[in-house]
Protein backbone atom coordinates (compact mmCIF):
# COMPACT_ATOMS: atom_id res chain seq x y z
CA UNK A 1 0.00 0.00 0.00
CA UNK A 2 1.20 3.65 -0.88
CA UNK A 3 2.66 5.49 1.96
CA UNK A 4 0.10 8.82 1.68
CA UNK A 5 1.64 12.21 1.73
CA UNK A 6 -0.73 14.48 2.91
CA UNK A 7 1.47 18.13 2.89
CA UNK A 8 1.36 17.84 -0.53
CA UNK A 9 -1.42 18.81 -2.67
CA UNK A 10 -3.14 16.15 -4.04
CA UNK A 11 -3.25 14.96 -7.66
CA UNK A 12 -6.93 15.36 -7.98
CA UNK A 13 -8.90 17.70 -5.67
CA UNK A 14 -12.90 17.18 -6.26
CA UNK A 15 -14.84 19.01 -3.77
CA UNK A 16 -19.16 18.95 -3.91
CA UNK A 17 -19.29 18.88 -7.58
CA UNK A 18 -22.58 18.33 -8.79
CA UNK A 19 -23.80 17.95 -12.58
CA UNK A 20 -27.27 17.39 -13.77
CA UNK A 21 -27.96 16.57 -17.19
CA UNK A 22 -31.58 19.42 -17.99
CA UNK A 23 -33.64 18.54 -14.89
CA UNK A 24 -31.88 15.41 -14.28
CA UNK A 25 -28.96 15.70 -11.60
CA UNK A 26 -26.57 12.84 -12.27
CA UNK A 27 -23.86 13.87 -9.64
CA UNK A 28 -24.71 14.82 -5.82
CA UNK A 29 -22.07 16.50 -3.96
CA UNK A 30 -19.34 14.70 -4.84
CA UNK A 31 -16.19 14.47 -3.00
CA UNK A 32 -12.79 13.43 -3.40
CA UNK A 33 -9.06 13.34 -3.31
CA UNK A 34 -6.86 11.62 -4.85
CA UNK A 35 -3.12 11.23 -3.59
CA UNK A 36 0.19 10.99 -5.22
CA UNK A 37 0.28 7.26 -6.07
CA UNK A 38 -2.94 6.10 -5.01
CA UNK A 39 -4.64 3.42 -6.94
CA UNK A 40 -8.83 4.23 -6.40
CA UNK A 41 -11.27 2.53 -7.51
CA UNK A 42 -14.76 3.32 -8.51
CA UNK A 43 -17.50 0.87 -8.49
CA UNK A 44 -21.65 1.06 -8.41
CA UNK A 45 -24.57 0.11 -10.73
CA UNK A 46 -25.42 1.08 -14.03
CA UNK A 47 -26.42 4.31 -14.15
CA UNK A 48 -24.68 5.82 -10.70
CA UNK A 49 -22.77 8.59 -12.41
CA UNK A 50 -19.75 7.28 -12.56
CA UNK A 51 -18.55 7.71 -16.42
CA UNK A 52 -20.26 10.94 -15.92
CA UNK A 53 -17.48 11.78 -12.78
CA UNK A 54 -14.71 10.67 -14.63
CA UNK A 55 -15.77 12.84 -17.83
CA UNK A 56 -16.31 16.30 -15.62
CA UNK A 57 -12.42 15.29 -14.33
CA UNK A 58 -11.30 15.13 -17.75
CA UNK A 59 -13.14 18.11 -18.91
CA UNK A 60 -15.48 15.92 -21.45
CA UNK A 61 -18.20 17.26 -19.62
CA UNK A 62 -18.74 20.61 -17.41
CA UNK A 63 -19.86 19.82 -14.20
CA UNK A 64 -22.86 22.08 -12.91
CA UNK A 65 -21.32 23.32 -9.39
CA UNK A 66 -18.35 22.58 -7.23
CA UNK A 67 -14.49 22.78 -7.47
CA UNK A 68 -12.14 20.90 -9.41
CA UNK A 69 -8.31 21.13 -8.96
CA UNK A 70 -5.33 18.98 -10.24
CA UNK A 71 -2.51 19.75 -8.04
CA UNK A 72 -1.97 23.52 -7.60
CA UNK A 73 -4.11 24.21 -10.60
CA UNK A 74 -7.80 25.51 -10.34
CA UNK A 75 -9.58 23.47 -12.93
CA UNK A 76 -13.12 24.99 -11.82
CA UNK A 77 -14.68 26.44 -8.68
CA UNK A 78 -17.72 27.71 -6.86
CA UNK A 79 -18.61 31.18 -5.14
CA UNK A 80 -21.79 29.83 -4.53
CA UNK A 81 -24.53 27.35 -4.64
CA UNK A 82 -25.43 26.40 -8.34
CA UNK A 83 -22.34 28.20 -10.42
CA UNK A 84 -19.00 27.66 -11.50
CA UNK A 85 -16.36 29.17 -12.88
CA UNK A 86 -14.30 27.53 -15.07
CA UNK A 87 -10.17 28.47 -15.49
CA UNK A 88 -8.66 29.93 -19.02
CA UNK A 89 -8.81 28.56 -22.12
CA UNK A 90 -4.96 28.06 -21.50
CA UNK A 91 -5.39 27.19 -17.93
CA UNK A 92 -7.42 23.91 -19.69
CA UNK A 93 -5.14 23.77 -21.82
CA UNK A 94 -2.57 22.93 -19.81
CA UNK A 95 -4.12 21.09 -17.19
CA UNK A 96 -5.16 18.23 -20.29
CA UNK A 97 -1.25 17.54 -19.87
CA UNK A 98 -1.47 16.17 -16.19
CA UNK A 99 -3.88 13.56 -17.03
CA UNK A 100 -4.74 10.97 -19.54
CA UNK A 101 -8.20 8.98 -19.92
CA UNK A 102 -8.61 5.21 -21.17
CA UNK A 103 -11.87 4.44 -22.89
CA UNK A 104 -13.88 1.44 -22.45
CA UNK A 105 -13.76 1.41 -26.75
CA UNK A 106 -10.48 2.60 -26.83
CA UNK A 107 -10.87 5.17 -29.31
CA UNK A 108 -8.12 5.03 -31.23
CA UNK A 109 -7.53 6.79 -34.42
CA UNK A 110 -8.21 4.45 -37.40
CA UNK A 111 -6.31 5.88 -39.78
CA UNK A 112 -2.92 6.66 -37.82
CA UNK A 113 -0.65 3.36 -37.48
CA UNK A 114 -0.05 2.55 -33.81
CA UNK A 115 3.53 4.99 -33.66
CA UNK A 116 1.74 8.02 -34.68
CA UNK A 117 -1.78 7.22 -32.53
CA UNK A 118 1.00 7.40 -29.62
CA UNK A 119 3.34 10.28 -30.97
CA UNK A 120 1.15 13.11 -32.41
CA UNK A 121 -0.30 14.50 -29.63
CA UNK A 122 2.87 15.32 -27.87
CA UNK A 123 4.60 16.57 -31.52
CA UNK A 124 1.61 18.51 -32.29
CA UNK A 125 -0.08 19.46 -29.40
CA UNK A 126 2.69 19.61 -26.73
CA UNK A 127 5.56 20.68 -29.61
CA UNK A 128 7.89 17.73 -27.85
CA UNK A 129 11.00 17.31 -29.79
CA UNK A 130 10.20 14.24 -31.93
CA UNK A 131 13.19 12.27 -31.37
CA UNK A 132 12.57 12.07 -27.76
CA UNK A 133 8.80 11.38 -28.30
CA UNK A 134 9.46 8.32 -30.90
CA UNK A 135 12.03 7.09 -28.41
CA UNK A 136 9.84 7.12 -25.36
CA UNK A 137 7.03 5.82 -27.49
CA UNK A 138 9.35 2.47 -27.98
CA UNK A 139 9.73 2.19 -24.98
CA UNK A 140 5.95 2.60 -24.10
CA UNK A 141 5.29 -0.33 -27.07
CA UNK A 142 7.53 -2.50 -25.55
CA UNK A 143 6.44 -2.06 -21.90
CA UNK A 144 3.13 -2.93 -23.23
CA UNK A 145 4.61 -5.66 -25.09
CA UNK A 146 3.94 -4.18 -28.33
CA UNK A 147 7.67 -3.79 -29.59
CA UNK A 148 7.11 -4.77 -32.66
CA UNK A 149 3.24 -3.77 -33.40
CA UNK A 150 4.70 0.22 -34.56
CA UNK A 151 3.79 0.13 -37.80
CA UNK A 152 0.56 -1.76 -38.10
CA UNK A 153 -3.21 -0.13 -37.58
CA UNK A 154 -5.32 -0.60 -35.07
CA UNK A 155 -7.53 -2.61 -37.23
CA UNK A 156 -4.65 -5.13 -36.96
CA UNK A 157 -4.33 -5.90 -33.48
CA UNK A 158 -7.08 -7.56 -31.30
CA UNK A 159 -8.81 -5.72 -29.15
CA UNK A 160 -6.51 -6.37 -26.23
CA UNK A 161 -3.66 -4.61 -28.30
CA UNK A 162 -5.81 -1.60 -29.07
CA UNK A 163 -6.23 -0.74 -25.90
CA UNK A 164 -2.67 -1.70 -24.78
CA UNK A 165 -2.03 1.23 -27.37
CA UNK A 166 -4.35 3.59 -25.87
CA UNK A 167 -3.13 2.72 -22.37
CA UNK A 168 0.32 4.14 -24.21
CA UNK A 169 -1.33 6.76 -25.66
CA UNK A 170 -2.57 7.94 -22.54
CA UNK A 171 0.60 7.38 -21.07
CA UNK A 172 3.39 9.52 -23.26
CA UNK A 173 2.75 12.85 -21.86
CA UNK A 174 4.10 11.47 -18.09
CA UNK A 175 0.45 12.47 -17.06
CA UNK A 176 0.74 12.44 -12.92
CA UNK A 177 -3.14 10.83 -12.76
CA UNK A 178 -4.73 8.13 -15.08
CA UNK A 179 -8.79 7.54 -15.48
CA UNK A 180 -9.70 4.34 -16.74
CA UNK A 181 -13.83 4.34 -17.62
CA UNK A 182 -14.09 0.16 -17.73
CA UNK A 183 -11.23 -0.59 -19.62
CA UNK A 184 -11.81 -4.17 -20.18
CA UNK A 185 -15.83 -4.62 -20.54
CA UNK A 186 -15.42 -4.45 -24.66
CA UNK A 187 -12.89 -7.24 -24.82
CA UNK A 188 -13.39 -10.77 -24.70
CA UNK A 189 -13.24 -12.48 -21.41
CA UNK A 190 -9.72 -13.81 -22.34
CA UNK A 191 -8.49 -10.75 -23.43
CA UNK A 192 -9.39 -8.87 -19.86
CA UNK A 193 -6.54 -10.67 -18.13
CA UNK A 194 -3.49 -8.83 -20.09
CA UNK A 195 -4.87 -5.30 -19.51
CA UNK A 196 -5.47 -6.06 -16.11
CA UNK A 197 -1.62 -6.87 -16.16
CA UNK A 198 -0.81 -3.65 -17.49
CA UNK A 199 -2.71 -2.10 -14.93
CA UNK A 200 -1.20 -4.06 -12.24
CA UNK A 201 2.23 -3.29 -13.09
CA UNK A 202 1.19 0.19 -13.51
CA UNK A 203 0.28 0.73 -9.37
CA UNK A 204 3.31 -1.70 -8.79
CA UNK A 205 5.21 1.84 -10.37
CA UNK A 206 2.87 3.92 -7.99
CA UNK A 207 0.98 5.73 -11.15
CA UNK A 208 -1.98 7.28 -9.55
CA UNK A 209 -4.91 5.99 -11.24
CA UNK A 210 -8.51 6.68 -11.00
CA UNK A 211 -10.51 3.69 -12.60
CA UNK A 212 -14.09 2.51 -13.27
CA UNK A 213 -14.92 -1.30 -13.17
CA UNK A 214 -17.33 -4.06 -12.87
CA UNK A 215 -13.77 -6.16 -12.41
CA UNK A 216 -14.60 -6.74 -8.28
CA UNK A 217 -12.32 -8.97 -7.87
CA UNK A 218 -9.46 -6.80 -9.49
CA UNK A 219 -10.58 -3.52 -7.94
CA UNK A 220 -10.58 -5.11 -4.76
CA UNK A 221 -6.69 -6.46 -5.18
CA UNK A 222 -5.46 -3.15 -7.38
CA UNK A 223 -6.58 -0.63 -5.81
CA UNK A 224 -5.76 1.32 -2.39
CA UNK A 225 -9.16 2.71 -2.00
CA UNK A 226 -12.70 1.85 -3.19
CA UNK A 227 -15.80 4.00 -3.56
CA UNK A 228 -19.13 2.72 -4.25
CA UNK A 229 -21.33 5.29 -6.08
CA UNK A 230 -25.21 5.17 -6.30
CA UNK A 231 -27.31 7.38 -7.28
CA UNK A 232 -24.80 10.20 -7.89
CA UNK A 233 -23.59 10.43 -4.49
CA UNK A 234 -20.81 8.02 -2.85
CA UNK A 235 -22.65 5.90 -0.69
CA UNK A 236 -19.35 3.92 0.70
CA UNK A 237 -15.60 4.25 0.92
CA UNK A 238 -12.71 2.48 2.15
CA UNK A 239 -9.74 0.53 2.09
CA UNK A 240 -10.34 -2.38 -0.64
CA UNK A 241 -10.54 -5.17 1.65
CA UNK A 242 -12.82 -3.10 4.22
CA UNK A 243 -15.74 -2.06 1.31
CA UNK A 244 -15.73 -5.05 -0.66
CA UNK A 245 -15.30 -7.78 2.00
CA UNK A 246 -17.19 -6.19 4.78
CA UNK A 247 -19.13 -2.90 3.43
CA UNK A 248 -21.26 -1.09 6.09
CA UNK A 249 -23.88 -0.06 3.89
CA UNK A 250 -27.25 -2.35 3.03
CA UNK A 251 -26.82 -0.79 -0.73
CA UNK A 252 -22.78 -1.69 -1.02
CA UNK A 253 -23.72 -5.34 -0.04
CA UNK A 254 -27.22 -5.76 -2.21
CA UNK A 255 -24.58 -4.55 -5.31
CA UNK A 256 -21.85 -6.72 -4.35
CA UNK A 257 -24.06 -9.26 -3.30
CA UNK A 258 -25.58 -8.88 -7.56
CA UNK A 259 -22.23 -8.55 -8.98
CA UNK A 260 -21.40 -11.88 -7.21
CA UNK A 261 -24.45 -14.15 -8.64
CA UNK A 262 -23.67 -12.91 -12.20
CA UNK B 1 -20.16 13.88 -94.60
CA UNK B 2 -16.40 14.55 -93.00
CA UNK B 3 -15.85 12.30 -90.42
CA UNK B 4 -12.38 14.42 -89.66
CA UNK B 5 -14.14 17.13 -89.05
CA UNK B 6 -17.48 15.63 -87.10
CA UNK B 7 -14.72 14.22 -84.59
CA UNK B 8 -12.77 17.49 -84.53
CA UNK B 9 -15.82 19.36 -83.49
CA UNK B 10 -16.83 16.84 -81.07
CA UNK B 11 -13.19 16.95 -79.38
CA UNK B 12 -14.11 20.61 -79.91
CA UNK B 13 -17.42 20.14 -77.59
CA UNK B 14 -15.37 17.59 -75.22
CA UNK B 15 -13.49 20.07 -74.50
CA UNK B 16 -15.76 22.54 -73.31
CA UNK B 17 -17.29 19.53 -71.42
CA UNK B 18 -14.41 18.74 -69.23
CA UNK B 19 -14.10 22.59 -68.62
CA UNK B 20 -17.33 22.43 -67.44
CA UNK B 21 -16.33 19.33 -65.38
CA UNK B 22 -13.59 20.67 -63.80
CA UNK B 23 -14.40 23.77 -62.80
CA UNK B 24 -17.87 22.81 -61.06
CA UNK B 25 -15.84 19.85 -58.88
CA UNK B 26 -13.60 22.93 -58.51
CA UNK B 27 -15.81 24.96 -56.87
CA UNK B 28 -18.44 22.94 -55.72
CA UNK B 29 -16.44 20.70 -53.64
CA UNK B 30 -14.89 23.00 -51.10
CA UNK B 31 -18.80 24.90 -51.29
CA UNK B 32 -20.11 22.14 -50.19
CA UNK B 33 -18.25 21.67 -47.46
CA UNK B 34 -19.27 25.23 -46.42
CA UNK B 35 -22.95 24.94 -46.71
CA UNK B 36 -22.37 21.17 -44.79
CA UNK B 37 -21.04 23.15 -42.01
CA UNK B 38 -23.73 25.49 -42.05
CA UNK B 39 -26.27 22.68 -42.06
CA UNK B 40 -24.92 21.22 -39.43
CA UNK B 41 -24.13 24.60 -37.60
CA UNK B 42 -25.46 25.55 -33.97
CA UNK B 43 -27.35 29.02 -35.07
CA UNK B 44 -30.51 27.68 -36.25
CA UNK B 45 -31.34 30.34 -38.33
CA UNK B 46 -28.19 29.63 -40.26
CA UNK B 47 -29.01 25.82 -40.10
CA UNK B 48 -32.63 26.28 -41.31
CA UNK B 49 -31.36 28.78 -44.36
CA UNK B 50 -29.07 26.07 -45.48
CA UNK B 51 -31.66 23.14 -45.31
CA UNK B 52 -34.50 24.69 -47.23
CA UNK B 53 -31.55 25.99 -50.18
CA UNK B 54 -30.14 22.27 -49.47
CA UNK B 55 -33.94 21.10 -50.76
CA UNK B 56 -34.91 23.57 -53.32
CA UNK B 57 -31.67 22.92 -55.14
CA UNK B 58 -32.16 19.36 -54.78
CA UNK B 59 -35.92 19.38 -55.38
CA UNK B 60 -35.56 21.37 -58.61
CA UNK B 61 -34.19 20.43 -62.11
CA UNK B 62 -31.14 21.37 -62.63
CA UNK B 63 -32.05 22.64 -66.09
CA UNK B 64 -34.85 25.40 -64.61
CA UNK B 65 -31.52 26.29 -62.32
CA UNK B 66 -29.44 27.11 -65.00
CA UNK B 67 -32.18 28.73 -66.98
CA UNK B 68 -32.38 31.13 -63.78
CA UNK B 69 -29.48 31.74 -63.23
CA UNK B 70 -28.13 33.07 -66.67
CA UNK B 71 -31.53 34.58 -67.50
CA UNK B 72 -32.28 35.95 -64.53
CA UNK B 73 -29.61 38.98 -64.17
CA UNK B 74 -31.24 39.98 -67.67
CA UNK B 75 -35.22 39.95 -66.00
CA UNK B 76 -33.96 41.45 -62.48
CA UNK B 77 -31.46 44.04 -63.45
CA UNK B 78 -31.70 44.19 -67.47
CA UNK B 79 -27.43 43.27 -67.83
CA UNK B 80 -26.60 42.20 -71.24
CA UNK B 81 -26.51 38.37 -71.97
CA UNK B 82 -23.18 37.81 -73.29
CA UNK B 83 -21.16 34.69 -74.28
CA UNK B 84 -18.85 35.04 -71.16
CA UNK B 85 -21.92 35.20 -68.87
CA UNK B 86 -22.93 32.31 -70.65
CA UNK B 87 -20.31 30.17 -69.48
CA UNK B 88 -19.89 31.82 -66.01
CA UNK B 89 -23.48 30.94 -65.43
CA UNK B 90 -23.67 27.37 -66.53
CA UNK B 91 -20.34 26.92 -64.02
CA UNK B 92 -22.06 28.94 -61.27
CA UNK B 93 -25.26 27.06 -62.10
CA UNK B 94 -23.77 23.43 -61.94
CA UNK B 95 -21.12 24.30 -58.65
CA UNK B 96 -24.14 26.12 -56.73
CA UNK B 97 -26.73 22.54 -57.82
CA UNK B 98 -23.62 20.24 -57.08
CA UNK B 99 -22.60 22.05 -53.92
CA UNK B 100 -25.84 21.11 -52.27
CA UNK B 101 -25.57 17.25 -53.40
CA UNK B 102 -22.52 17.18 -51.79
CA UNK B 103 -23.16 18.83 -48.74
CA UNK B 104 -25.65 16.80 -47.41
CA UNK B 105 -22.77 13.42 -48.51
CA UNK B 106 -20.44 15.35 -46.29
CA UNK B 107 -22.76 16.06 -44.01
CA UNK B 108 -23.66 12.20 -43.58
CA UNK B 109 -20.09 11.20 -43.43
CA UNK B 110 -19.10 13.85 -41.09
CA UNK B 111 -22.43 12.56 -38.53
CA UNK B 112 -21.16 8.95 -39.40
CA UNK B 113 -17.50 9.63 -37.13
CA UNK B 114 -18.29 8.09 -33.25
CA UNK B 115 -18.49 10.93 -31.40
CA UNK B 116 -15.38 9.23 -28.82
CA UNK B 117 -13.05 10.38 -32.25
CA UNK B 118 -13.77 14.37 -30.64
CA UNK B 119 -13.68 12.89 -27.37
CA UNK B 120 -10.26 11.29 -27.46
CA UNK B 121 -9.08 13.98 -29.50
CA UNK B 122 -9.82 16.55 -27.08
CA UNK B 123 -8.46 14.51 -23.83
CA UNK B 124 -5.16 14.60 -25.75
CA UNK B 125 -5.32 18.53 -26.50
CA UNK B 126 -5.90 18.84 -30.04
CA UNK B 127 -7.51 21.84 -30.86
CA UNK B 128 -11.07 21.60 -32.86
CA UNK B 129 -9.17 23.06 -36.18
CA UNK B 130 -6.77 20.40 -35.38
CA UNK B 131 -9.28 17.54 -34.82
CA UNK B 132 -11.41 18.50 -37.41
CA UNK B 133 -8.83 18.43 -40.63
CA UNK B 134 -6.28 15.92 -39.08
CA UNK B 135 -8.42 13.44 -37.61
CA UNK B 136 -12.02 14.11 -38.60
CA UNK B 137 -11.44 14.60 -42.26
CA UNK B 138 -9.26 12.26 -43.44
CA UNK B 139 -11.83 9.53 -42.24
CA UNK B 140 -15.02 11.28 -43.72
CA UNK B 141 -12.75 11.21 -47.27
CA UNK B 142 -12.86 7.42 -47.03
CA UNK B 143 -16.15 6.98 -46.02
CA UNK B 144 -18.19 9.84 -48.57
CA UNK B 145 -15.84 8.49 -51.68
CA UNK B 146 -18.25 6.12 -52.97
CA UNK B 147 -21.06 8.50 -53.06
CA UNK B 148 -19.01 11.25 -54.76
CA UNK B 149 -18.28 8.64 -56.81
CA UNK B 150 -21.73 8.36 -57.95
CA UNK B 151 -21.94 12.20 -58.26
CA UNK B 152 -19.02 12.66 -59.87
CA UNK B 153 -19.96 10.44 -62.55
CA UNK B 154 -23.12 11.87 -62.57
CA UNK B 155 -21.51 15.26 -63.18
CA UNK B 156 -19.52 13.78 -66.53
CA UNK B 157 -23.51 13.29 -67.90
CA UNK B 158 -24.74 16.26 -66.78
CA UNK B 159 -22.58 18.73 -68.48
CA UNK B 160 -24.85 17.60 -71.33
CA UNK B 161 -27.22 20.02 -70.12
CA UNK B 162 -25.35 23.44 -70.95
CA UNK B 163 -26.92 22.37 -74.20
CA UNK B 164 -29.45 24.45 -73.00
CA UNK B 165 -27.74 27.44 -72.28
CA UNK B 166 -26.55 27.26 -76.12
CA UNK B 167 -22.85 26.10 -74.73
CA UNK B 168 -21.60 24.09 -77.86
CA UNK B 169 -20.47 21.36 -75.61
CA UNK B 170 -19.96 17.66 -77.11
CA UNK B 171 -24.03 16.97 -76.96
CA UNK B 172 -24.95 19.82 -78.72
CA UNK B 173 -22.42 19.25 -81.39
CA UNK B 174 -23.00 15.83 -82.24
CA UNK B 175 -27.00 17.03 -81.54
CA UNK B 176 -26.33 19.57 -84.48
CA UNK B 177 -24.01 16.91 -86.75
CA UNK B 178 -26.79 14.52 -86.33
CA UNK B 179 -30.30 16.48 -87.46
CA UNK B 180 -28.09 18.37 -90.40
CA UNK B 181 -27.25 15.18 -91.87
CA UNK B 182 -29.80 12.85 -90.39
CA UNK B 183 -27.39 10.33 -88.87
CA UNK B 184 -26.98 8.34 -85.80
CA UNK B 185 -23.51 8.59 -85.96
CA UNK B 186 -22.54 12.20 -84.19
CA UNK B 187 -24.47 10.48 -80.89
CA UNK B 188 -23.18 7.50 -80.96
CA UNK B 189 -19.38 8.97 -81.32
CA UNK B 190 -20.13 11.12 -78.30
CA UNK B 191 -21.80 8.34 -76.64
CA UNK B 192 -18.51 6.51 -77.12
CA UNK B 193 -16.82 9.69 -75.10
CA UNK B 194 -19.08 10.13 -72.91
CA UNK B 195 -18.24 6.50 -71.56
CA UNK B 196 -14.39 6.62 -71.85
CA UNK B 197 -14.27 9.77 -70.13
CA UNK B 198 -16.38 8.59 -67.31
CA UNK B 199 -14.87 5.07 -67.57
CA UNK B 200 -11.63 7.13 -66.79
CA UNK B 201 -13.23 9.01 -63.73
CA UNK B 202 -14.06 5.72 -61.92
CA UNK B 203 -10.69 4.57 -62.85
CA UNK B 204 -9.17 7.22 -61.23
CA UNK B 205 -11.59 6.94 -58.17
CA UNK B 206 -10.97 3.16 -57.42
CA UNK B 207 -7.36 4.08 -57.74
CA UNK B 208 -8.08 6.48 -54.80
CA UNK B 209 -10.55 4.16 -52.56
CA UNK B 210 -7.86 1.77 -53.03
CA UNK B 211 -5.53 3.71 -51.50
CA UNK B 212 -7.29 4.42 -48.60
CA UNK B 213 -8.01 1.11 -48.29
CA UNK B 214 -5.20 0.79 -45.75
CA UNK B 215 -6.80 1.01 -42.83
CA UNK B 216 -10.32 0.45 -41.98
N1 LIG C 1 -25.20 13.45 -22.11
C1 LIG C 1 -26.16 13.06 -21.25
N2 LIG C 1 -27.38 13.64 -21.31
C2 LIG C 1 -28.35 13.27 -20.45
N3 LIG C 1 -28.21 12.32 -19.52
C3 LIG C 1 -27.03 11.71 -19.41
C4 LIG C 1 -25.94 12.04 -20.29
N4 LIG C 1 -24.88 11.27 -19.95
C5 LIG C 1 -25.28 10.49 -18.93
N5 LIG C 1 -26.57 10.75 -18.60
C6 LIG C 1 -27.35 10.10 -17.52
O1 LIG C 1 -26.58 10.18 -16.35
C7 LIG C 1 -26.75 9.03 -15.56
C8 LIG C 1 -25.38 8.49 -15.19
O2 LIG C 1 -24.75 8.01 -16.34
P1 LIG C 1 -23.27 7.42 -16.33
O3 LIG C 1 -22.94 7.08 -17.76
O4 LIG C 1 -22.37 8.35 -15.65
O5 LIG C 1 -23.46 6.10 -15.50
P2 LIG C 1 -22.41 4.95 -15.21
O6 LIG C 1 -22.34 4.83 -13.73
O7 LIG C 1 -21.16 5.20 -15.93
O8 LIG C 1 -23.15 3.67 -15.78
P3 LIG C 1 -22.54 2.40 -16.53
O9 LIG C 1 -22.04 1.48 -15.46
O10 LIG C 1 -23.71 1.82 -17.26
O11 LIG C 1 -21.46 2.87 -17.44
C9 LIG C 1 -27.59 8.08 -16.36
O12 LIG C 1 -28.92 8.15 -15.86
C10 LIG C 1 -27.53 8.62 -17.75
O13 LIG C 1 -28.71 8.36 -18.45
MG1 LIG D 1 -20.13 4.24 -17.56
Amino acid sequence: MTQLNLNKAPVLHIEHLSKSFDNLTVLKDISLDVHQGEVVSIIGPSGSGKSTLLRCCTLLETMTSGMLAFGDTIVCQSAARDTKQYASPETLRLVRQKFGLVFQNFNLFPHWSVMKNIIDAPISVQKRDKNEVIHDAELLLQKMGLADRGDYYPFQLSGGQQQRVSIARALINNPEILFFDEPTSALDPELTGEILKVIRDLAAEHMTMVIVTHEIEFARNVSDRVIFMAEGVIVEQGPANDVILHPTQERTRTFLANMRNK
Amino acid sequence: MNYGRMLLQLLEGLSYSISIFCWTLFFSLPLGLLVALCRMSKFTVLKQLARFCISVLRGTPLMLQLFLVFYGPYYIFKMPLTDTYRFLAVIIGFSVNYAAYFAEIYRAGIEAIPLGQYEAAQVLGYSRTQTFFKIIVPQVVKRILPPVTNEVITLVKDTSLAFTLTIPEMFSVARQWSSARTTMIPLIAAGVFYYVFNFLVAMLMERFEKYLNYYR
